[in-house]
C-alpha cells in the first residue's frame, strides 16, 4: 500500500510523504542565506548561471512583499511566484483594514498558514518552497523568519535554505556572533554562501535592509569587492597555517 | 462639499474644503478630502459619508499593490482608467459607491500634468481645470475666463484664489478654509494660500 500518493493520507508511522517530498524539492533549489545583525538584515542568494540568451534582470530571487518586508526562497520558482503574490495582497489588505503595515511575524504566519492549508486540502499538492523573510517592524528590531512546505515557521539569527543548506548552516553556526556590525553581517552571509558557490561573486545576489526599512540591492561591484576581501583573508589564513603543518 | 483642480505648467494645484458636515451640524473642520495614491498622483473625493474614505483607501491600497508587484508606479491615466472601471463595476452592484473624484498627477519623468474628473456614474474625463460640488456652478466660469496653458505656480494660485473668492461672495454655504496641495514630479505637498 503506497502512502505517498495522496497528500491527505498519513502513513502508518506518522509521515506525510508528500510534504517530505516537497522538502526534497526545496533541497534541489538554489541556496539562500539570511543573517541578522545588530542593525541590519541580509539576504544572500545563489544565482543560477544565466544562460547566454537569457535576460538576467528578469530572474530575481529576492522579492519585496511590502515596503518594509522582503523575502527570498528556495525550491520551485513558480510556486514561489504564487505565494509571493498572495503575500503581497495580504500586506495591502492588512493596511486597508487595520491601517497599519504588517509586522514581519504576521506576514510570516500568514505565508506559513497558506503553506499549511495546502497540506490539508484535497486535490492540491504542497508548495515546493521554503522562504526566508526579513524586515524591520516599527520597533526597529531586525527580524529573520523561515517557513517550510509543512507550514512550520520560526525566527532565526541566521539560516540557510536550499542546495547544501546543511553545510552553510553549519558554517553559520560556527561563525555567527551576536550583535554583528552591518559590514560583518554582509561579509558572513557572502562568506557562508561562498562555501558552496564555487564560481564566486557573479553568482551571488545580496540585499540588505536597515532600520529605515528600505531594501538595498548590493551592486555586482560591491559584492565582488567583498568576495575579493574574503578570498584574500582565506589565502592569508592558509598561508599562515601552511608552514606549521608542512614542517613534518 | 467643494473640490477644485487646476493644471499648470508642470504641476497640478488642487483644493478641497476642510469642512465635514452632517445635516446642519459641522462635525469637523480640518478634514483632508484627499489620498495620495503614489508619489505623483493625488485623488480627491466627495460624496456619501463612509463610501468616500472606504473607496479612496481601497484604491490607494491597490495602487500600492501594483507598485510592489511591478516595481513601478501607475501613470495618472492608468490610475484613472482603473478607478473608472472600479466605479463602473460598483454602479451595477447591489449598493454602488456614491463618490465623486478628481485625480491629479504628473508624469514623474517629464512633469506633464494631468487632471481627471470622475463621478459616481463612472464617467471619466480629462480636463485642464475641474470642479465637483457647488463649486462647479460658480467656479467653472471663472476658470473658463482666466485659465491659460502653462500657468506658473503663482498664476495658478491666484486663479484658485479668484475661485474661492467667488464662492465666498455668491455661495450661501460658509466654507472658511481649504486644504490646498500641489502635485509635481517631486511629490505632493500641502501649501498655504
Amino acid at each position: 500500500m503506497s502512502y505517498d500518493r495522496a497528500l491527505t493520507v498519513f502513513s502508518p508511522d506518522g509521515h506525510l510523504f508528500q510534504v517530505e517530498y516537497a522538502v526534497e524539492a526545496v533541497r534541489k533549489g538554489t541556496c539562500a542565506v539570511g543573517v541578522r545583525g545588530k542593525n541590519l538584515v541580509v539576504l544572500a542568494v545563489e544565482k543560477k548561471t544565466t544562460l547566454k540568451l537569457q535576460d538576467p534582470r528578469t530572474v530575481r530571487k529576492i522579492a519585496l512583499l511590502d515596503d518594509h518586508v522582503c523575502m527570498a526562497f528556495a525550491g520551485l520558482n513558480a510556486d514561489a511566484r504564487v505565494l509571493i503574490n498572495k503575500a503581497r495582497i495580504e500586506c495591502q489588505s492588512h493596511r486597508l483594514t487595520v491601517e497599519d503595515p504588517v509586522s514581519i511575524e504576521y506576514i510570516t504566519r500568514y505565508i506559513a498558514g497558506v503553506q499549511q492549508k495546502y497540506t490539508q486540502s484535497g486535490g492540491v499538492r504542497p508548495f515546493g518552497i521554503s522562504t526566508l523573510i526579513i524586515g524591520f517592524d516599527s520597533d526597529k528590531v531586525p527580524k529573520l523568519y523561515q517557513t517550510d512546505p509543512s507550514g512550520i515557521y520560526s525566527a532565526w539569527k541566521a539560516n540557510a535554505i536550499g542546495r547544501s543548506s546543511k553545510t552553510v548552516r553549519e558554517f553559520l553556526e560556527k561563525h555567527y556572533k551576536e550583535d554583528m556590525s552591518d559590514a560583518d553581517s554582509i561579509k558572513l552571509s557572502i562568506k557562508s554562501l561562498l562555501e558552496i558557490v564555487q564560481t564566486g561573486a557573479k553568482n551571488i545576489e545580496v540585499s540588505v535592509m536597515g532600520p529605515d526599512s528600505i531594501l538595498r540591492n548590493l551592486t555586482a561591484e560591491e559584492v565582488e569587492k567583498i568576495v575579493t576581501t574574503i578570498e584574500a583573508e582565506n589565502a592569508a589564513e592558509t598561508a599562515a597555517a601552511g608552514p606549521s603543518t608542512s614542517s613534518a | 462639499e467643494v473640490l477644485l483642480g487646476i493644471t499648470g505648467k508642470d504641476f497640478v494645484l488642487t483644493a478641497s474644503d476642510d469642512t465635514c458636515a452632517r445635516g446642519i451640524v459641522v462635525q469637523k473642520r480640518g478634514e483632508d478630502k484627499s489620498r495620495a495614491l503614489n508619489k505623483n498622483n493625488l485623488m480627491l473625493f466627495t460624496g456619501e459619508a463612509g463610501d468616500t474614505t472606504q473607496f479612496a483607501e481601497y484604491i490607494q491600497c491597490n495602487t500600492q499593490l501594483y507598485r510592489i508587484r511591478n516595481g513601478m508606479d501607475l501613470s495618472t491615466r492608468a490610475v484613472s482608467s482603473y478607478v473608472r472601471k472600479e466605479l463602473a463595476t460598483s454602479l451595477r452592484s447591489r449598493h454602488p459607491y456614491t463618490v465623486n473624484l478628481l485625480i491629479g498627477g504628473v508624469d514623474p519623468k517629464t512633469g506633464t500634468p494631468e487632471l481627471y474628473w470622475l463621478d459616481y456614474l463612472s464617467s471619466c474625463v480629462k480636463l485642464n481645470y475641474a470642479a465637483h460640488g457647488y463649486a462647479s456652478y460658480f467656479c467653472m466660469s471663472t476658470m473658463d475666463r482666466y485659465w491659460k496653458p502653462e500657468l506658473s505656480v503663482e498664476e495658478a494660485i491666484s486663479l484658485l484664489k479668484k475661485c474661492l473668492a467667488e464662492l465666498k461672495v455668491r455661495f450661501i454655504g460658509n466654507l472658511p478654509n481649504f486644504v490646498v496641495k500641489i502635485t509635481d514630479k517631486d511629490g505632493i505637498r500641502e501649501i498655504e494660500i
